[in-house]
């Protein structure tokens, strides 16, 4: 997978990859959570690439900014689709969910990994960050 | 017998009230439940209050006196006025005191909660990239929600109708026009399935209640109003909250029906005596959940009690008969004493045009908030 830019964040997904991964983490008790933190004990774990829908909404206005980091108006906001893709065995990992229409979007429809630019940084990078798509 | 009484009750009307602080809307209510008891600021033997954004409560003795009661400032969230509560029911039963102050009130900024992801635990980027909105989680949660139990935007529609219905007829509330079924339907979609007139606004008010031992409120009143129980619960492992990157695979149960269990065994009654009920509406799938996550209907049984009408003032089990966080807005510290007053009012039979018109002798009111906790109280007349 060729792709300009960087990731938004550090230990969210494996990168730079032709197959990347969410990195979770296992804690000392052995409970697994996404993302992983890095806290004392926390081991990373690569998670599966691919999962079903738990739930979904879409967010239909501009965020506060800060803490959102898009820089866009009120009126250039375009309403983004989120959602809980649970990855068998493992977690429900909170998500972006892209090429699809909020219409298309059924609980329980298999859904996998994907990287895909967010935003963009004051130098004109891509920033990249991990969403769901549905699987065709 | 129980053991602690609600002897005096207090509101300053919610909403927006730019020339009052929040701590001078807590103060306006303190003396408005201090002149339904019938007793002074220099009776008052304690006190416990909270806000979130409205500043300390017991900077308020600056204006109501400085008798050098015990005041005690209490921060839980969502559970603050229930936590205070809670607080002034134990500080009674124990025979410390025999009469004592709980008051609640808040002033938030317009729009929704900002939220610094850090103050959650959370990275950056979670805020960054969009997700630390109360509002997605609501969203999801009834989602999931009504997919699994055939619940429908009808009901949704019908708890929002409800509210404001109840609403018009508070002279207190915030949102004092009865907004009709096809204006709430066509409202504009904020999170899916949700729309505009389905959430609650963050906004101002204050609630003050005097609490009294047995031995008191005999002097106080011939009317008192009984706490059969109050109990704050936090959650259980795997429940879905709010501000979760991840979540258990395996499902768990969250503080609200860990918290009703616990408050229905304290008075020694279920759900089926209850005589009417406010449910947390923080927007109408809330409402739609937290009537079975608190025992009064099975999951799903929404949908046919909201179409007969059930939880209206004139159904069997009414449900936010003030017109719950809908109508009202919410201000944290102040919401679940909200809940209390307005059950008090219903108890005593004075709740005006809005009262039931059945006969009320007990009444249940919720909470729940973030991170995942929960305040119940059962009260009786």
């Amino acid at each position: 997978m060729a792709m300009e830019g960087k990731p938004l964040a550090d230990n969210v997904f494996t990168w730079p990859s032709d197959d990347p991964a969410l990195i979770g983490g296992v804690d000392a008790r052995g409970r697994l959570r996404f993302p992983f933190m890095g806290r004392p004990g926390e081991q990373p774990v690569e998670l599966a690439r691919a999962g079903v829908l738990w739930s979904w909404t879409v967010q239909r206005f501009l965020p506060k900014q800060p803490p959102y980091l898009g820089r866009e108006t009120k009126a250039e906001f375009q309403p983004f689709a989120l959602g809980y893709v649970e990855l068998p065995g493992q977690v429900r990992v909170e998500t972006r969910l892209v090429d699809c229409e909020p219409a298309d979007l059924r609980i329980g429809m298999p859904m996998r990994l994907t990287i895909r630019p967010l935003f963009r940084d004051e130098q004109g990078q891509d920033l990249l960050m991990y969403a769901f798509q549905p699987v065709a | 017998m129980s053991d602690v009484a609600i002897v005096g009750i207090g509101i300053h009307p919610f909403g927006r009230t730019p020339d009052r602080t929040g701590l001078e809307q807590g103060a306006f209510a303190v003396r408005q439940a201090l002149g339904d008891a019938g007793i002074t600021w220099g009776d008052v033997q304690f006190a416990y209050g909270g806000s979130q954004d409205g500043g300390n409560a017991d900077t308020m003795v600056e204006e109501l006196g400085l008798t050098g009661l015990q005041f005690i400032n209490v921060a839980n969230g969502c559970a603050t006025g229930g936590s205070a509560l809670i607080s002034a029911y134990g500080a009674i039963r124990s025979g410390q005191y025999d009469l004592g102050l709980v008051v609640g009130f808040d002033k938030h900024e317009q729009g929704s909660f900002r939220v610094r992801p850090a103050d959650w635990g959370l990275p950056e980027w979670y805020g960054e990239v969009g997700f630390a909105l109360t509002t997605q989680f609501f969203a999801m949660k009834i989602q999931r929600y009504m997919a699994l139990h055939g619940i429908t935007d009808d009901a949704l529609i019908r708890v929002a109708e409800k509210a404001f219905t109840n609403g018009a007829l508070n002279p207190t509330a915030w949102r004092r026009r009865a907004l009709s079924y096809a204006e709430i339907a066509q409202s504009t979609m904020i999170s899916d399935p949700l729309r505009q007139y389905m959430f609650c606004s963050p906004g101002e008010g204050a609630v003050a209640l005097i609490l009294a031992s047995p031995k008191k409120a005999a002097q106080l009143t011939r009317h008192p109003v009984w706490l059969k129980a109050a109990a704050m619960r936090t959650r259980g492992a795997g429940s879905f909250e709010v501000f979760s990157p991840s979540l258990s695979v395996e499902d768990g149960e969250g503080a609200t029906p860990i918290a009703a269990r616990g408050a229905f065994a304290m008075a020694g009654i279920g759900p089926e005596d209850i005589d009417i009920a406010q449910l947390q509406d923080t927007e109408s799938g809330a409402e739609i959940m937290h009537m079975a996550e608190n025992g009064f209907c099975r999951d799903g049984e929404q949908e046919k009690w909201l179409r007969e009408g059930w939880t209206r003032l004139d159904g069997r089990l009414p449900v936010n008969t003030d017109g719950g966080c809908l109508a009202n807005g919410e201000p944290i510290g102040a919401s679940g004493l909200r809940q209390v007053y307005e059950t008090v009012l219903q108890l005593r039979g004075d709740a005006g045009v809005r009262q039931v018109p059945k006969r009320v002798r007990t009444g249940y009111t919720h909470v729940y908030g973030a991170p995942g906790v929960s305040a119940v109280t059962i009260l009786a007349r």
